[in-house]
Parts: C-alpha cells; sequence; structure tokens
C-alpha cells in the first residue's frame, strides 16, 4: 500500500452518512466509487463553517465518477468536488 | 437542499438579519450591497470569451490556462481575487473526444468575475438535477446535439473551484483576430451548453 492513498488516479469511495444540515457531498454521490483526478486546494470543511465551527483547512478532490455508477445508466461521467474526509480509499488490489 | 427562493418569507429574514447587523454595529449601512457590487463589478461573458480568444491563438496561454488557471489569466488582466478570497478556476478544454458541461447540483456556483451574474436556467432546479443525470438529453434540448462519439464529462461545482469551459475553436477561423474570435464565444459556450 502506498503511503498517501490520496493521489491522482487512486480510487476512493464517497462516505454514506447523510447528516443533519449542511454538506456538500451530494446525495447522488454518497457510497459510489469514484477516480480522484487532480486536487483542488485545501479549505476548511463546509460542513463545519455552516455549523459556526472552526475548522482547519483539508484537501479538496475532483473525484470523477462513471455515470452508470452513480445512476445505474449513462455513459458520461460527473466529476464532483469532494472535501477529503467524505472519501475512503479503497485497498490495493 | 436549496431550491428556488421565490419566498418573500426568506427575503424578510435577510432583511431583519441585516438590519440586526447593523443596528450591533457590525455592519455599516448598505454593506452588502456595496460589497456585492465590487464582487461582481465588471463581471461579463466578455471576460470568458476573452481567456478562450486567447487560448485558440497562443497554445502556449492554452496549456499555462489548463494547469493553472488562477495564475494564467492575470495575463490577461483577469483575477478571480475579487471577493473576501481568491477563488480556484479550473478550466476544462473540449475536445473532439469529450465535451465538459459546468452546473452546481447543490446551489448555483458560477464564476460571476469571468461570467457576469448567472443566467436562469443555471440556478433551476430542472437544469441542476437532470443534466448530472442526461447531460446528452440536456444539451440536446439546448440545440447541442453532440456525435455519439463525443462523450461527456459534467463538473458539478460542490465545493470552493469555479469553472470555465474552453470550447473547441470552430472550423473556417483561421483567418480571424483574436478580437473577433472572442465575438464567436458564448455564455453558453463557457458552461458548455452550446458548442462555442
Amino acid at each position: 500500500m502506498s503511503t498517501d492513498r490520496f493521489v491522482p488516479g487512486a480510487r476512493v469511495r464517497a462516505r454514506t452518512v447523510d447528516p443533519a444540515g449542511h454538506t456538500r457531498l451530494p446525495g447522488y454521490a454518497r457510497g459510489s466509487v469514484g477516480v480522484l483526478v487532480e486536487r483542488a486546494g485545501e479549505h476548511p470543511l463546509a460542513d463545519d463553517r455552516a455549523r459556526g465551527r472552526s475548522a482547519d483547512p483539508q484537501p479538496v478532490w475532483h473525484v470523477r465518477f462513471a455515470a452508470a455508477d452513480l445512476f445505474g445508466a449513462g455513459e458520461h461521467t460527473v466529476t464532483v468536488e469532494l472535501w477529503q474526509e467524505y472519501l475512503t480509499p479503497l485497498e490495493e488490489r | 437542499m436549496s431550491g428556488d427562493h421565490p419566498s418573500s418569507v426568506i427575503s424578510a429574514q435577510v432583511r431583519h438579519v441585516e438590519a440586526l447587523l447593523e443596528a450591533r454595529g457590525l455592519l455599516d449601512d448598505g454593506e452588502i450591497d456595496t460589497r456585492i457590487d465590487e464582487f461582481a463589478a465588471g463581471g461579463t461573458p466578455a471576460n470568458g470569451a476573452r481567456i478562450v480568444a486567447r487560448a485558440w491563438v497562443d497554445p502556449g496561454f492554452a496549456e499555462r490556462l489548463l494547469a493553472d488557471a488562477n495564475t494564467a489569466i492575470r495575463e490577461v488582466g483577469l483575477s478571480m481575487a475579487g471577493g473576501l478570497q481568491e477563488q480556484r478556476l479550473k478550466v476544462v478544454a473540449n475536445t473532439e473526444r469529450e465535451h465538459n458541461v459546468v452546473v452546481c447540483t447543490l446551489c448555483s456556483c458560477y464564476p460571476i468575475a469571468l461570467l457576469g451574474p448567472s443566467p436562469g436556467w443555471y440556478k433551476s432546479e430542472a437544469y441542476r438535477s437532470r443534466v448530472v443525470r442526461d447531460p446528452r438529453g440536456v444539451l440536446a434540448e439546448f440545440g447541442l446535439e453532440l456525435p455519439t462519439a463525443t462523450s461527456i464529462a459534467v463538473w458539478d461545482a460542490s465545493a470552493e473551484s469555479r469553472y470555465l469551459v474552453l470550447p473547441r475553436r470552430p472550423a473556417g477561423t483561421e483567418a480571424l483576430t483574436e478580437e473577433q474570435l472572442a465575438a464567436l464565444v458564448t455564455r453558453k459556450g463557457l458552461i458548455g451548453t452550446a458548442a462555442v
């Protein structure tokens, strides 16, 4: 296993938690597996900011999903921008 | 999830909070309007069109734009630093094989500094919910019929980045100047709901 599993090309699963209140993890992406495309900077988690909590910046990623994995149909891709905390790396095969 | 905001209840709540902030001296009279005006100042699709035209005539600029758009757009006198903090800009280039289209499914995030205020349809629940599921169908409704061999990449502006589509340069435009090329680029082309 690589030391940093959050690297472009790595496969990740979006978490399934449906928090009460603000989140930036779109419902349609929850639980789906995608590929890290590129890091999109570091920002405090929007969920915390919306609740008035202080939060340290954490990496945000462009994560590309196949539409078929999200919706069960479609040949396009959807690239979502997700905080690292929303993501679990998949074990390397 | 946020939807349309026609409700006067929300407007009344916003006015109430604004009044409270002003009463407590946290906000100057009319400061919100001033800040919004400053943020939106100079924002127009002509800015995005200028970026695209430069990328069409200058391959080096196009490369820099795709690698680090925030730095590259300063070469044409533009910036994403007009708000409280600089927003990251991600430019995605259309090719013969792949067409890009931008949406904000959660609300209506949009590169105002480069495109001006967003069109009504961009903020509609219909566009936001449908374009991620059936982009080919939605683009067809916009009059953009893509060849079946062209794949579609949808970008959901769900966090802090803003997006701009770099359309393909139309055929037969070799003789045009950079300014003439910029005039071909539309707001829809910069969002990805038109070819150019």
